[in-house]
């Protein structure tokens, strides 16, 4: 069992990879796009015998702690098998 | 007085720290960060810059659960005299001794020159002695970008706890801050280096000023 959680940043805060990223695709003539946020994507692989909502108590407890900073990012997890 | 260094894996500003701290006439001395046992014996803590566990997951992230923390928060609550510079600063907002966070450069880029401060208080000991209106010292960073909600700043501004700001912004931090204290203000958080302007050779001595202000003042 696995986690994959994505870490962005807060609506409002500075993301000056974000906007120079989307500067550089219209450079290159790709087209379409309002606005791009870069933030983080990691994944978590379980012990064996680790339960779905153990699984979920784990990941969120560590974007809680550590994954994450409240003040600036929010979180998202899913949990797959 | 005697100052602790605070020293992680990745520091890189703790022998600056020393011989700045040294040099003013503080005993100082090195400590590992997986140190569990008790900073009472010193009278001051310095954390110095670097890029303590590479910088990964975010700065200072994985620092504030270092052994040492535990020790540098109890102290923290019985007022004890703390500094954080560059990455020492970016732990101590990590580990909310200080409010706000820092965040990437506005410019994205690593800015490694002489920047000039503004001492915006001198209601504190960290600049109580400071008789310039303006100090010179480098910075070294990509993620000294101050941000906080606007409660925060109205706070921080209220209680005067901005020690120095900066004449021209040079990351995006909001209200050009530099330097902050916390409410206690035995807290000093800044991302410019006092500890790399402490010697003409360096290019400034004008760090001295802190550390001056503070021996002159310690009780």
């Amino acid at each position: 069992m696995k986690a994959k959680i994505y870490i962005k940043y807060k609506e409002g805060i500075l993301d000056p990879q974000g906007t120079v990223t989307n500067k550089a695709l219209k450079s290159i003539d790709i087209k379409g796009i309002e606005s791009i946020g870069i933030g983080k994507y990691i994944e978590m692989e379980f012990d064996k015998n680790i339960s779905k909502d153990d699984a979920k108590k784990i990941a969120e407890e560590s974007c809680k702690k550590m994954l994450a900073n409240p003040n600036t990012e929010t979180y998202s997890y899913i949990i797959e098998d | 007085m005697k100052f602790a260094v605070i020293v992680f894996p990745g520091s890189n500003c703790d022998y600056d720290a020393y011989y700045a701290l040294k040099n003013i006439g503080f005993d100082v001395e090195f400590v590992w960060h997986r140190n569990t046992t008790s900073l009472s014996n010193f009278d001051g803590i310095f954390i110095p810059g670097g890029f303590s566990y590479g910088d990964y997951l975010r700065t200072g992230a994985i620092a504030k659960f270092s052994p040492v923390m535990k020790s540098i928060k109890e102290e923290s609550k019985k007022g004890k005299i703390i500094i954080g510079v560059c990455n020492g600063f970016q732990i101590l907002v990590e580990s909310e001794l200080l409010p706000g966070s820092l965040i990437n450069n506005k410019n994205i880029k690593f800015l490694s020159k002489q920047v000039k401060l503004r001492v915006k208080t001198v209601n504190s000991i960290f600049t109580k002695n400071i008789k310039k209106e303006y100090l010179e010292m480098p910075i070294a960073h990509k993620q000294g970008n101050y941000i906080a909600d606007s409660d925060t700043l109205q706070t921080l501004k209220d209680n005067d706890q901005i020690l120095f700001e900066y004449d021209i912004n040079p990351n995006g931090s909001m209200l050009n801050i530099a330097g902050i204290t916390n409410k206690k203000r035995n807290i000093l958080g800044m991302m410019p280096h006092p500890e790399r302007a402490s010697n003409s050779l360096l290019g400034s001595e004008d760090g001295n000023y802190i550390f001056e202000s503070l021996i002159k003042n310690y009780v």
